[in-house]
């Protein structure tokens, strides 16, 4: 007989269940449980911030070699788990064996895109900058801080290792809330993160409804930026809704998805800083 | 020969008008009558040395108007409500002019006008054409800068040596900066298709009122969008000035509207529904109520709020030069600077000697009228903005904090506020905590690199800090783990056209200046 498990949480690099208790049945493309996921709450989400505030000051001082190496890592371990991910996608998605593969491929090959742009971003948005005097006067993207991200209801494996790695590839921390489509792809995903040498607490898997803590969410004094993915529009009710509770400590609200290119997703997730040093003996 | 210089001539010579005092002689004296103390002496010095003769700047290159109607769709509109508000110059209290007051009716009619200027012109004209238009407003600039500086002068208070020599030169390279960029656009995203947004309304502040809509306006115009800007109720004549330099420039009607008035004239720009994007430079407060009232529509936003920044001086510092940077950190422009290093962050083992380095070159900045040439400290922008400082002054006192001002004098009619300190504060002081926006400044202490990074992003806002150490890797240290937008080592408050400016968390977000500040008025497609 088969054993059925119930799918935990990826806080601080470990695996609890939510402090709630509650979990919900995810259901095979056939209709019978699959497994059953936590439904992870507020209380899940303060902690799970509280592990990426921990952990992001030490993660942003990494090299970028170093992160990006990480990253690369993280690529080598989903490779090792192929067969994993797209049985996954065949079983929760109703995916052929062929289209699975892909999809699977598709977000390790995601992982090895963003290792090699962990140290190439700053090149390519760093400028020095002419002043009008004897000053040497330069522009540097710095990492946001303490992130959180929605991802889309419809899944796509691809943009998820996608909007994850370049949120974190510039040394930011990040709360993740997977979206209905797949929530399964927590228990692969979170073993990925926990394999790569990745410090605990960068990463923060969630599963649950993001509708439920969205405004908790959003409100959070200590996150400094929110990511919604499935390309929502500006005006949707939700949407506005989360731009109003951001506003309290001006968190930074980015609404990313399927056409938002990969230099764009970093630029998002950095802040610039510019630094001035007067020139003379 | 005055006296002065027959003195110094004179003391060249080794010869003095009265016999030097000897030791013994100070001794003697000093017992039968009471002889000024070194502090007192030298208070006295520094006085004889800061009193110069009066030397304003003539204020007759100016032609003030009567009143100030706004300017829509190249021509100067009388307002709708048929109200118009006093400008005021704060150095004397007087009014200058009367300035229009908006309402939604002047709001629509700008709105319409900058929509039909972009649909019809602005985004049809070739880029090296808009480009060639900037570069004409300018060179006008340049050529009327004097006129601009003392207009400047008279309607916010600020030294004239400063609008002179700060602002509108500032303002005239940032049409001159983002003129350049206009047919260059495609270099700034390499492989992207940029595109303009279309109307920005765009609403400016009261410290920096030119420049600020210099700021707001060249990288919107160079990037192909058309503008209603708002300037600040306090101080809208040269923002109503520059609609000359447009018109001499040629500029074609309703690229640029100002519609003048106070916050419910900046509440219609910013609720107007056909306005695509809203940029505001302004208080924390305001911003976030900005910030509310546009998030149910896909209108995009930019926002340069207030700020409490830390200007951290090691004790590896050049000490004089750290003195000077101090003060021009905090008393440029009487301290309305959204930037200001109001809070400074000095390593306890030079607190006390660093004080009194501070403290005698504050007793030499001198305090008086914005159009005279030596002024250091003019005057408070408002009577308003004069009162709050007043009572920030008075919490600080009450929270106990060791106040100082300096001893020079300050004229007694206009709003003005002596150069002042408090000592003894800790982070948790109203103080150490709120703008002020004035001449005050607030002085923390810390004793390893760690706890001033912790104390100087102790705070929600994020928008500048300084550092002071002769030790480069210090230097760089201690700038990357501070939570700013701009970050001045061995410097402060230096602004430039191709410097992107802006702030992280409280602050605000999106760049001003430099090729970063064009993203704020592009579409990525």
């Amino acid at each position: 007989m088969k054993v059925l498990k119930t799918i935990k949480l990826y806080i601080n690099g470990e695996f609890p269940r939510t402090e709630s208790g509650r979990s919900y049945p995810i259901m095979d493309h056939d209709g019978k449980e699959y497994a059953r996921v936590c439904q992870g709450s507020r209380k899940d989400f303060r902690n799970a911030v509280e592990a990426a505030k921990n952990a992001q000051a030490a993660w942003s001082k990494r090299t970028a070699y170093n992160r990006g190496q990480i990253l690369y890592r993280m690529g080598e371990m989903a490779q090792g788990k192929l067969e994993e991910f797209s049985q996954l996608f065949q079983t929760c998605l109703g995916l052929s064996h062929e289209k699975s593969v892909d999809m699977a491929q598709a977000g390790i090959d995601a992982f090895i895109y963003y290792a090699g742009l962990a140290d190439k971003y700053t090149q390519i948005l760093c400028s020095v900058n002419q002043v009008n005097g004897p000053f040497h006067n330069f522009t540097t993207p710095t990492p946001i801080g303490i992130t959180t991200y929605a991802d889309a209801d419809k899944f796509d494996f691809k943009l998820l290792v996608s909007h994850l790695c370049a949120i974190i590839l510039s040394g930011n921390s990040v709360v993740a809330i997977l979206g209905k489509g797949c929530p399964a792809i927590i228990a692969p995903l979170s073993e990925v993160f926990a394999t790569s040498d990745l410090p605990p607490g960068v990463i923060n898997l969630i599963t649950g409804s993001f509708d439920e803590v969205a405004g908790f969410v959003a409100g959070h004094h200590e996150v400094q930026a929110l990511f919604v993915a499935g390309d929502r529009s500006a005006n949707s009710k939700q949407v506005s809704e989360l731009k109003l509770l951001a506003v309290d400590n001006m968190k930074r609200l980015h609404l990313i998805g399927e056409k938002t290119s990969a230099l764009e997703l970093v630029m998002k997730a950095v802040e610039m800083q510019t630094i001035w040093h007067p020139i003379g003996v | 020969m005055s006296k002065k210089m027959e003195a110094r001539s004179l003391a060249r010579k080794g010869k003095a008008l009265s016999p030097p005092i000897k030791s013994s002689s100070v001794k003697k004296t000093k017992a039968k009558t009471s002889v000024p103390t070194k502090k007192t002496r030298d208070q006295k010095r520094t006085r004889a040395f800061t009193q110069y003769a009066p030397a304003p700047e003539s204020s007759k290159v100016v032609t003030l108007k009567e009143k100030y109607d706004h300017y829509i769709n190249g021509e100067f509109v009388a307002p709708s409500s048929k109200t118009y508000m006093d400008s005021i110059n704060p150095a004397t209290g007087k009014v200058l002019a009367k300035v229009a007051v908006g309402n939604q009716k002047d709001v629509d009619l700008a709105v319409a006008a900058a929509r039909a200027a972009y649909n019809n012109v602005w985004s049809k004209m070739p880029a090296s054409e808009r480009s060639k238009y900037l570069f004409r407003i300018a060179r006008i600039l340049q050529e009327r800068a004097r006129e601009f500086a003392v207009l400047e002068s008279m309607d916010g208070g600020k030294p004239i040596k400063e609008s002179r020599d700060v602002d509108i030169p500032l303002a005239a390279q940032h049409f001159f900066y983002y003129a350049g960029w206009a047919d260059k656009l495609e270099f700034a995203f390499p492989g992207k298709k940029l595109r303009p947004l279309g109307v920005c309304g765009q609403i400016i502040p009261w410290n920096f009122p030119l420049l600020m809509a210099a700021w707001k306006l060249a990288p919107a115009l160079a990037t192909g969008n058309t503008v209603v800007l708002k300037p600040a109720e306090q101080t809208s004549l040269t923002a109503l000035l520059l609609c000359e330099v447009l018109e001499e420039a040629g500029l074609p009607p309703g690229v640029v509207n100002i519609v003048t008035g106070a916050g419910a004239t900046g509440d219609a720009l910013v609720k107007h529904p056909d306005v695509n994007k809203i940029a505001f430079t302004g208080s924390t407060d305001i911003g976030k109520l900005i910030a509310r009232n546009v998030a149910n529509s896909t209108k995009k936003l930019t926002l340069e709020l207030g700020g409490k920044s830390a200007n951290i001086v090691f004790e590896d510092a050049a000490l004089d030069q750290a003195v000077e940077g101090v003060i021009n950190g905090i008393y440029f422009n009487q301290g309305h600077v959204c930037c200001a290093g109001s809070r400074l962050l000095v390593e306890e083992c030079i607190h006390d000697v660093f004080i009194k380095k501070l403290k005698k070159r504050m007793e030499t900045l001198r305090v008086g009228d914005p159009l005279d040439k030596n002024t250091d400290v003019g005057a408070i922008n408002s009577k308003e903005q004069w009162l709050k400082i007043k009572e920030l002054i008075e919490i600080g006192k009450k929270e106990g904090g060791d106040f100082y001002e300096v001893s020079t004098d300050a004229p007694t009619q206009g709003y003005f506020q002596k150069p002042c300190l408090f000592t003894g504060v800790s982070n948790s002081h109203t103080i150490a905590r709120t703008e002020i926006f004035g001449p005050v400044l607030t002085v923390l202490t810390f004793r390893t690199p760690d706890e001033a990074i912790l104390k100087a992003n102790d705070t929600p806002y994020g928008l500048a800090a300084g550092i002071w150490s002769e030790k480069g890797s210090k230097i760089h240290k201690v700038a990357s783990s501070l939570r700013a937008g701009v970050i001045w080592a061995n410097t402060y408050n230096k602004f430039d056209a191709a410097s992107p400016f802006g702030g992280m968390k409280e602050s605000g977000h999106g760049r001003e200046g430099g090729l970063q500040g064009l993203f704020p008025y592009l579409e990525i497609e």
